[in-house]
Protein backbone atom coordinates (compact mmCIF):
# COMPACT_ATOMS: atom_id res chain seq x y z
CA UNK A 1 0.00 0.00 0.00
CA UNK A 2 2.32 2.36 1.07
CA UNK A 3 4.58 1.41 -1.68
CA UNK A 4 2.16 1.99 -4.03
CA UNK A 5 1.37 5.40 -3.25
CA UNK A 6 5.03 6.29 -3.11
CA UNK A 7 4.78 5.43 -6.79
CA UNK A 8 2.02 7.42 -7.73
CA UNK A 9 3.76 10.41 -5.69
CA UNK A 10 6.87 10.01 -7.78
CA UNK A 11 4.80 10.34 -11.02
CA UNK A 12 3.05 13.02 -10.67
CA UNK A 13 5.90 15.08 -9.33
CA UNK A 14 7.65 14.22 -12.19
CA UNK A 15 4.54 14.68 -14.96
CA UNK A 16 4.48 18.40 -13.17
CA UNK A 17 7.98 19.36 -13.77
CA UNK A 18 7.38 17.68 -17.79
CA UNK A 19 4.09 20.31 -17.97
CA UNK A 20 5.92 23.27 -16.83
CA UNK A 21 9.23 23.21 -18.15
CA UNK A 22 8.20 21.87 -21.48
CA UNK A 23 6.99 25.00 -22.40
CA UNK A 24 10.32 26.54 -21.87
CA UNK A 25 12.11 23.67 -23.77
CA UNK A 26 9.91 24.18 -27.09
CA UNK A 27 10.76 28.14 -26.81
CA UNK A 28 14.37 27.29 -26.43
CA UNK A 29 14.48 24.87 -29.07
CA UNK A 30 12.26 26.88 -32.04
CA UNK A 31 14.48 27.99 -34.81
CA UNK A 32 15.82 31.73 -34.38
CA UNK A 33 14.06 32.33 -37.98
CA UNK A 34 10.49 32.33 -36.13
CA UNK A 35 11.47 34.20 -33.18
CA UNK A 36 12.59 37.70 -35.13
CA UNK A 37 9.72 36.98 -37.22
CA UNK A 38 7.50 37.28 -33.69
CA UNK A 39 9.39 40.14 -32.97
CA UNK A 40 8.99 42.12 -35.59
CA UNK A 41 4.94 40.96 -36.01
CA UNK A 42 4.67 43.10 -32.88
CA UNK A 43 7.14 45.67 -33.17
CA UNK A 44 4.99 47.06 -36.29
CA UNK A 45 1.35 46.05 -34.31
CA UNK A 46 2.41 48.31 -31.96
CA UNK A 47 3.44 51.03 -34.35
CA UNK A 48 0.11 50.83 -35.80
CA UNK A 49 -1.57 51.08 -32.31
CA UNK A 50 0.62 54.24 -31.68
CA UNK A 51 -1.70 56.28 -33.91
CA UNK A 52 -1.68 55.36 -37.27
CA UNK A 53 0.41 57.98 -38.52
CA UNK A 54 2.03 57.63 -42.18
CA UNK A 55 5.09 59.16 -41.42
CA UNK A 56 6.07 56.86 -38.87
CA UNK A 57 6.43 54.21 -41.31
CA UNK A 58 8.75 55.95 -43.42
CA UNK A 59 5.72 56.65 -46.17
CA UNK A 60 6.07 60.14 -47.53
CA UNK A 61 2.62 61.23 -48.08
CA UNK A 62 0.42 64.53 -48.27
CA UNK A 63 -0.90 66.61 -45.10
CA UNK A 64 -3.19 69.29 -46.35
CA UNK A 65 -3.02 72.17 -44.00
CA UNK A 66 -4.64 75.90 -43.57
CA UNK A 67 -2.94 79.06 -42.56
CA UNK A 68 -5.58 81.54 -41.28
CA UNK A 69 -3.86 85.00 -41.65
CA UNK A 70 -5.87 86.95 -39.20
CA UNK A 71 -4.03 90.12 -39.70
CA UNK A 72 -6.27 89.98 -42.82
CA UNK A 73 -9.48 88.87 -41.15
CA UNK A 74 -8.85 91.40 -38.38
CA UNK A 75 -8.55 94.23 -41.69
CA UNK A 76 -11.88 93.28 -42.95
CA UNK A 77 -14.20 91.43 -40.82
CA UNK A 78 -16.83 90.56 -43.02
CA UNK A 79 -14.25 88.06 -45.27
CA UNK A 80 -14.86 85.70 -42.14
CA UNK A 81 -18.30 85.47 -43.06
CA UNK A 82 -17.71 85.11 -46.14
CA UNK A 83 -15.68 81.91 -45.77
CA UNK A 84 -18.83 80.38 -43.02
CA UNK A 85 -21.64 81.01 -45.90
CA UNK A 86 -19.44 79.06 -48.89
CA UNK A 87 -19.11 76.50 -46.51
CA UNK A 88 -22.93 76.57 -45.09
CA UNK A 89 -24.10 76.31 -48.63
CA UNK A 90 -21.50 73.89 -50.61
CA UNK A 91 -22.75 71.24 -47.16
CA UNK A 92 -26.15 72.02 -46.45
CA UNK A 93 -25.23 72.59 -43.20
CA UNK A 94 -28.90 73.69 -41.69
CA UNK A 95 -29.12 76.76 -39.79
CA UNK A 96 -30.96 76.97 -36.15
CA UNK A 97 -32.72 79.67 -34.59
CA UNK A 98 -31.61 81.12 -31.64
CA UNK A 99 -33.43 79.32 -29.42
CA UNK A 100 -32.11 76.03 -30.21
CA UNK A 101 -28.40 77.19 -30.69
CA UNK A 102 -27.75 73.66 -28.51
CA UNK A 103 -28.25 72.07 -31.68
CA UNK A 104 -26.06 74.18 -34.21
CA UNK A 105 -23.99 72.09 -36.74
CA UNK A 106 -20.28 73.75 -37.02
CA UNK A 107 -17.93 73.27 -39.31
CA UNK A 108 -16.10 76.80 -39.93
CA UNK A 109 -17.28 79.07 -37.26
CA UNK A 110 -15.96 82.47 -35.52
CA UNK A 111 -15.02 81.91 -31.62
CA UNK A 112 -12.85 84.67 -29.37
CA UNK A 113 -9.26 84.38 -28.73
CA UNK A 114 -9.33 83.41 -25.41
CA UNK A 115 -11.50 80.37 -26.61
CA UNK A 116 -9.60 79.64 -29.22
CA UNK A 117 -6.11 79.62 -27.66
CA UNK A 118 -6.36 78.70 -24.01
CA UNK A 119 -3.05 78.20 -24.00
CA UNK A 120 -2.01 81.47 -25.46
CA UNK A 121 -3.98 84.10 -23.42
CA UNK A 122 -2.45 86.51 -20.97
CA UNK A 123 -3.77 89.17 -18.86
CA UNK A 124 -2.72 91.75 -21.50
CA UNK A 125 -3.71 90.51 -24.74
CA UNK A 126 -4.11 93.43 -27.18
CA UNK A 127 -7.14 95.06 -28.09
CA UNK A 128 -7.62 94.20 -31.66
CA UNK A 129 -6.57 90.07 -30.95
CA UNK A 130 -8.76 90.63 -27.75
CA UNK A 131 -12.23 92.11 -30.01
CA UNK A 132 -11.87 89.79 -33.25
CA UNK A 133 -13.72 86.76 -33.72
CA UNK A 134 -11.36 84.05 -34.36
CA UNK A 135 -11.99 81.82 -37.30
CA UNK A 136 -11.78 77.98 -36.19
CA UNK A 137 -12.84 74.73 -38.07
CA UNK A 138 -11.16 71.05 -37.87
CA UNK A 139 -7.84 70.98 -37.53
CA UNK A 140 -7.45 67.90 -39.21
CA UNK A 141 -4.41 66.67 -36.67
CA UNK A 142 -1.64 64.56 -37.34
CA UNK A 143 -2.76 62.52 -34.46
CA UNK A 144 -6.38 63.12 -34.73
CA UNK A 145 -8.08 61.61 -31.13
CA UNK A 146 -10.83 61.38 -32.97
CA UNK A 147 -10.18 58.42 -35.24
CA UNK A 148 -8.84 56.58 -32.68
CA UNK A 149 -11.90 56.35 -30.90
CA UNK A 150 -14.61 55.78 -33.25
CA UNK A 151 -15.94 52.23 -32.77
CA UNK A 152 -16.88 51.79 -36.51
CA UNK A 153 -14.07 53.40 -38.47
CA UNK A 154 -16.33 56.40 -39.64
CA UNK A 155 -13.82 58.41 -39.17
CA UNK A 156 -10.73 58.20 -40.59
CA UNK A 157 -7.51 59.99 -41.74
CA UNK A 158 -7.28 59.64 -45.35
CA UNK A 159 -3.90 58.25 -46.63
CA UNK A 160 -3.80 60.49 -49.76
CA UNK A 161 -3.94 63.70 -48.06
CA UNK A 162 -4.09 63.67 -44.78
CA UNK A 163 -7.71 64.66 -44.29
CA UNK A 164 -9.62 63.58 -41.05
CA UNK A 165 -12.83 62.63 -42.89
CA UNK A 166 -16.18 61.30 -41.99
CA UNK A 167 -18.38 58.05 -43.90
CA UNK A 168 -21.49 59.25 -42.85
CA UNK A 169 -22.94 55.92 -43.44
CA UNK A 170 -21.10 54.00 -40.85
CA UNK A 171 -21.53 56.40 -37.95
CA UNK A 172 -23.69 55.43 -35.44
CA UNK A 173 -23.91 58.41 -33.58
CA UNK A 174 -22.36 57.41 -30.45
CA UNK A 175 -20.38 60.61 -30.08
CA UNK A 176 -17.06 59.30 -28.78
CA UNK A 177 -15.08 61.53 -31.51
CA UNK A 178 -16.64 64.41 -29.88
CA UNK A 179 -15.73 63.80 -26.14
CA UNK A 180 -12.19 62.83 -27.67
CA UNK A 181 -11.96 66.10 -30.07
CA UNK A 182 -9.84 68.54 -27.91
CA UNK A 183 -11.15 71.22 -30.63
CA UNK A 184 -14.30 71.07 -30.10
CA UNK A 185 -14.69 70.48 -34.02
CA UNK A 186 -17.75 68.39 -34.36
CA UNK A 187 -21.45 68.17 -33.89
CA UNK A 188 -24.00 66.15 -33.80
CA UNK A 189 -27.71 66.02 -35.56
CA UNK A 190 -29.61 66.07 -32.17
CA UNK A 191 -32.90 66.68 -35.22
CA UNK A 192 -33.61 65.99 -38.36
CA UNK A 193 -31.11 68.69 -40.09
CA UNK A 194 -33.36 69.27 -43.89
CA UNK A 195 -36.38 71.73 -42.69
CA UNK A 196 -33.34 74.32 -41.52
CA UNK A 197 -31.35 74.18 -44.94
CA UNK A 198 -31.37 77.67 -46.36
CA UNK A 199 -29.30 76.83 -49.43
CA UNK A 200 -29.24 73.50 -50.96
CA UNK A 201 -26.58 71.97 -53.23
CA UNK A 202 -28.52 69.13 -55.11
CA UNK A 203 -24.84 67.68 -55.77
CA UNK A 204 -24.65 67.52 -51.83
CA UNK A 205 -26.37 65.25 -49.82
CA UNK A 206 -28.05 65.90 -46.06
CA UNK A 207 -27.25 64.32 -43.19
CA UNK A 208 -29.44 62.30 -41.19
CA UNK A 209 -30.95 62.44 -37.30
CA UNK A 210 -28.11 60.82 -35.24
CA UNK A 211 -24.83 61.43 -37.30
CA UNK A 212 -22.13 63.35 -36.24
CA UNK A 213 -20.73 65.89 -39.03
CA UNK A 214 -17.47 68.30 -39.30
CA UNK A 215 -15.28 70.02 -41.77
CA UNK A 216 -13.78 68.00 -44.66
CA UNK A 217 -11.59 69.92 -45.70
CA UNK A 218 -14.23 70.38 -48.87
CA UNK A 219 -12.47 66.68 -50.05
CA UNK A 220 -15.10 66.50 -52.51
CA UNK A 221 -14.32 69.74 -54.34
CA UNK A 222 -10.50 68.77 -53.98
CA UNK A 223 -11.46 65.88 -55.74
CA UNK A 224 -12.16 67.91 -59.10
CA UNK A 225 -9.36 70.06 -58.37
CA UNK A 226 -10.78 73.04 -56.42
CA UNK A 227 -10.55 74.40 -53.72
CA UNK A 228 -12.01 73.84 -50.33
CA UNK A 229 -15.12 76.36 -50.95
CA UNK A 230 -13.98 78.72 -47.74
CA UNK A 231 -10.74 79.59 -49.60
CA UNK A 232 -12.04 79.83 -52.37
CA UNK A 233 -14.54 82.45 -51.42
CA UNK A 234 -11.76 84.93 -50.07
CA UNK A 235 -9.37 83.93 -52.48
CA UNK A 236 -8.81 87.70 -53.66
CA UNK A 237 -7.55 88.57 -50.14
CA UNK A 238 -4.92 85.60 -49.34
CA UNK A 239 -6.62 85.91 -45.62
CA UNK A 240 -6.52 81.48 -46.31
CA UNK A 241 -3.70 79.40 -47.44
CA UNK A 242 -4.69 76.10 -48.46
CA UNK A 243 -1.81 73.70 -49.32
CA UNK A 244 0.60 70.36 -48.86
CA UNK A 245 2.07 71.56 -45.77
CA UNK A 246 4.57 68.22 -46.13
CA UNK A 247 5.59 69.74 -49.43
CA UNK A 248 8.96 71.86 -49.10
CA UNK A 249 8.04 73.71 -52.52
CA UNK A 250 4.12 74.23 -51.86
CA UNK A 251 3.00 78.25 -51.21
CA UNK A 252 1.48 77.09 -47.40
CA UNK A 253 5.42 75.78 -46.65
CA UNK A 254 6.54 79.36 -47.75
CA UNK A 255 4.13 81.18 -46.24
CA UNK A 256 4.61 78.85 -42.62
CA UNK A 257 8.60 79.63 -43.13
CA UNK A 258 8.23 83.15 -43.51
CA UNK A 259 6.14 83.67 -40.63
CA UNK A 260 5.42 83.23 -36.87
CA UNK A 261 2.53 80.88 -36.32
CA UNK A 262 0.58 79.77 -33.45
CA UNK A 263 -1.27 76.52 -33.43
CA UNK A 264 -4.82 75.74 -30.90
CA UNK A 265 -3.88 73.64 -27.94
CA UNK A 266 -0.62 72.59 -29.23
CA UNK A 267 0.15 70.53 -25.88
CA UNK A 268 -2.73 68.19 -26.86
CA UNK A 269 -0.30 66.73 -28.82
CA UNK A 270 -2.42 66.09 -31.44
CA UNK A 271 0.00 68.39 -34.46
CA UNK A 272 -2.80 69.85 -35.78
CA UNK A 273 -2.62 71.12 -39.39
CA UNK A 274 -4.15 74.70 -39.07
CA UNK A 275 -1.81 77.65 -38.39
CA UNK A 276 -2.66 80.95 -37.42
CA UNK A 277 -0.86 84.61 -38.04
CA UNK A 278 -1.90 86.64 -35.50
CA UNK B 1 -56.68 4.67 -34.25
CA UNK B 2 -58.04 6.95 -30.78
CA UNK B 3 -59.68 10.14 -31.08
CA UNK B 4 -60.68 10.07 -34.62
CA UNK B 5 -62.77 12.18 -34.24
CA UNK B 6 -61.15 14.94 -33.00
CA UNK B 7 -57.43 14.35 -34.66
CA UNK B 8 -58.69 15.03 -38.21
CA UNK B 9 -60.48 17.72 -38.12
CA UNK B 10 -57.67 19.07 -35.68
CA UNK B 11 -54.97 18.04 -38.50
CA UNK B 12 -57.44 19.42 -41.32
CA UNK B 13 -57.66 22.86 -39.57
CA UNK B 14 -53.79 23.04 -38.99
CA UNK B 15 -53.23 22.26 -42.28
CA UNK B 16 -55.70 25.04 -43.38
CA UNK B 17 -53.99 27.81 -40.69
CA UNK B 18 -50.49 26.50 -41.91
CA UNK B 19 -51.43 27.57 -45.82
CA UNK B 20 -53.59 30.61 -44.97
CA UNK B 21 -51.43 32.86 -47.07
CA UNK B 22 -51.30 30.96 -50.42
CA UNK B 23 -55.66 31.83 -49.71
CA UNK B 24 -55.30 34.74 -48.88
CA UNK B 25 -53.14 36.17 -51.92
CA UNK B 26 -51.04 33.49 -53.03
CA UNK B 27 -53.33 32.48 -55.85
CA UNK B 28 -53.64 36.62 -56.98
CA UNK B 29 -50.30 37.56 -57.18
CA UNK B 30 -49.87 41.14 -57.90
CA UNK B 31 -48.71 42.40 -60.87
CA UNK B 32 -44.97 42.68 -61.61
CA UNK B 33 -43.66 46.83 -60.75
CA UNK B 34 -42.97 48.93 -64.26
CA UNK B 35 -40.80 51.29 -63.41
CA UNK B 36 -40.74 54.29 -65.24
CA UNK B 37 -37.69 54.54 -67.25
CA UNK B 38 -36.07 57.56 -68.86
CA UNK B 39 -37.64 58.54 -72.06
CA UNK B 40 -34.62 59.34 -74.18
CA UNK B 41 -32.02 55.99 -72.95
CA UNK B 42 -30.90 53.08 -73.94
CA UNK B 43 -28.39 52.39 -71.63
CA UNK B 44 -27.48 52.19 -68.11
CA UNK B 45 -24.05 51.76 -66.34
CA UNK B 46 -24.56 47.71 -66.57
CA UNK B 47 -26.60 45.70 -68.60
CA UNK B 48 -30.10 45.65 -67.38
CA UNK B 49 -30.48 42.37 -65.87
CA UNK B 50 -26.84 43.05 -63.80
CA UNK B 51 -28.52 46.31 -62.38
CA UNK B 52 -31.57 44.73 -61.61
CA UNK B 53 -30.58 42.35 -60.13
CA UNK B 54 -26.96 44.58 -58.37
CA UNK B 55 -27.57 47.83 -58.15
CA UNK B 56 -27.58 47.39 -54.41
CA UNK B 57 -24.11 46.32 -54.63
CA UNK B 58 -22.97 48.99 -57.07
CA UNK B 59 -24.11 51.18 -54.49
CA UNK B 60 -22.29 49.80 -51.81
CA UNK B 61 -19.01 49.33 -53.99
CA UNK B 62 -19.31 53.02 -55.52
CA UNK B 63 -19.66 54.34 -52.05
CA UNK B 64 -16.42 52.86 -50.20
CA UNK B 65 -14.83 53.59 -53.18
CA UNK B 66 -15.54 57.25 -53.27
CA UNK B 67 -16.13 57.93 -49.44
CA UNK B 68 -13.19 55.71 -47.73
CA UNK B 69 -10.61 55.31 -51.02
CA UNK B 70 -11.04 58.91 -52.35
CA UNK B 71 -11.55 57.23 -55.97
CA UNK B 72 -14.00 58.97 -57.80
CA UNK B 73 -13.25 59.47 -61.44
CA UNK B 74 -16.11 59.18 -63.13
CA UNK B 75 -17.31 56.69 -64.94
CA UNK B 76 -17.88 56.35 -69.15
CA UNK B 77 -20.10 53.27 -70.65
CA UNK B 78 -20.46 53.27 -74.36
CA UNK B 79 -19.28 57.26 -74.84
CA UNK B 80 -21.45 58.38 -71.94
CA UNK B 81 -19.66 59.88 -68.82
CA UNK B 82 -21.61 59.41 -65.66
CA UNK B 83 -20.83 60.98 -62.03
CA UNK B 84 -19.51 58.61 -59.59
CA UNK B 85 -22.35 58.90 -56.82
CA UNK B 86 -25.98 58.06 -56.19
CA UNK B 87 -26.74 61.77 -56.89
CA UNK B 88 -24.25 62.31 -59.93
CA UNK B 89 -25.03 59.35 -61.98
CA UNK B 90 -28.53 57.82 -60.70
CA UNK B 91 -30.91 60.16 -60.14
CA UNK B 92 -29.64 62.12 -62.88
CA UNK B 93 -31.67 59.91 -65.46
CA UNK B 94 -34.09 58.66 -62.80
CA UNK B 95 -34.96 61.71 -61.85
CA UNK B 96 -38.12 60.22 -59.60
CA UNK B 97 -37.92 58.31 -56.62
CA UNK B 98 -41.92 57.30 -56.83
CA UNK B 99 -41.85 56.16 -60.31
CA UNK B 100 -38.81 54.70 -60.97
CA UNK B 101 -36.94 53.57 -57.25
CA UNK B 102 -40.42 52.71 -54.81
CA UNK B 103 -42.04 50.89 -57.43
CA UNK B 104 -40.01 47.74 -57.33
CA UNK B 105 -38.91 47.97 -53.56
CA UNK B 106 -42.71 48.64 -52.30
CA UNK B 107 -43.13 45.69 -54.27
CA UNK B 108 -40.23 43.63 -52.74
CA UNK B 109 -41.26 45.10 -49.52
CA UNK B 110 -37.55 46.85 -48.65
CA UNK B 111 -37.15 50.27 -47.05
CA UNK B 112 -33.50 51.28 -48.13
CA UNK B 113 -31.91 54.07 -46.39
CA UNK B 114 -30.41 55.74 -48.99
CA UNK B 115 -33.39 58.31 -49.07
CA UNK B 116 -31.99 59.71 -45.25
CA UNK B 117 -29.49 61.61 -46.76
CA UNK B 118 -29.54 61.20 -50.59
CA UNK B 119 -32.79 63.37 -52.29
CA UNK B 120 -34.41 63.83 -55.76
CA UNK B 121 -34.83 67.22 -57.39
CA UNK B 122 -38.17 67.02 -56.54
CA UNK B 123 -37.39 65.94 -52.90
CA UNK B 124 -35.14 69.30 -53.05
CA UNK B 125 -37.74 71.54 -53.98
CA UNK B 126 -40.09 70.46 -51.43
CA UNK B 127 -37.61 71.00 -48.54
CA UNK B 128 -36.87 74.59 -49.84
CA UNK B 129 -40.77 75.09 -49.75
CA UNK B 130 -40.98 73.93 -46.46
CA UNK B 131 -37.86 75.80 -45.27
CA UNK B 132 -39.09 79.56 -46.86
Amino acid sequence: MDNERRKFLKIAGFSALAGIGAPAIVKLTSTASYASEQAAHGASEGKMAEGGSLQETGEKTKQYGMVIDMRKFMQNPELEDMAIEACINAHNIPQFPPEKKKDEIKWIWKTGFENAFQEHTNYHTSEEVEKSPFLILCNHCEFPPCVRVCPTKATFKMKETGIVTMDFHRCIGCRFCMAACPYGSRSFNWQDPRPYIKHLDPDFPTRMRGVVEKCSFCEERLAKGLEPACVAAVKDSGALIFGDINDEKSEIRQVLQKEFTIQRKPSAGTKPSVFYIV
Amino acid sequence: MYNKKTIIPGLIIFVLILTAPIWYNGLKARAMPKPELPAGEKQCVLPLQEIRDTHMQLLNRWRDEVVRENKREPITVDGKVYGKGFQLACLKCHPSKVKFCDKCHEYAAVQPYCWDCHYTKAQAAEMMKETH
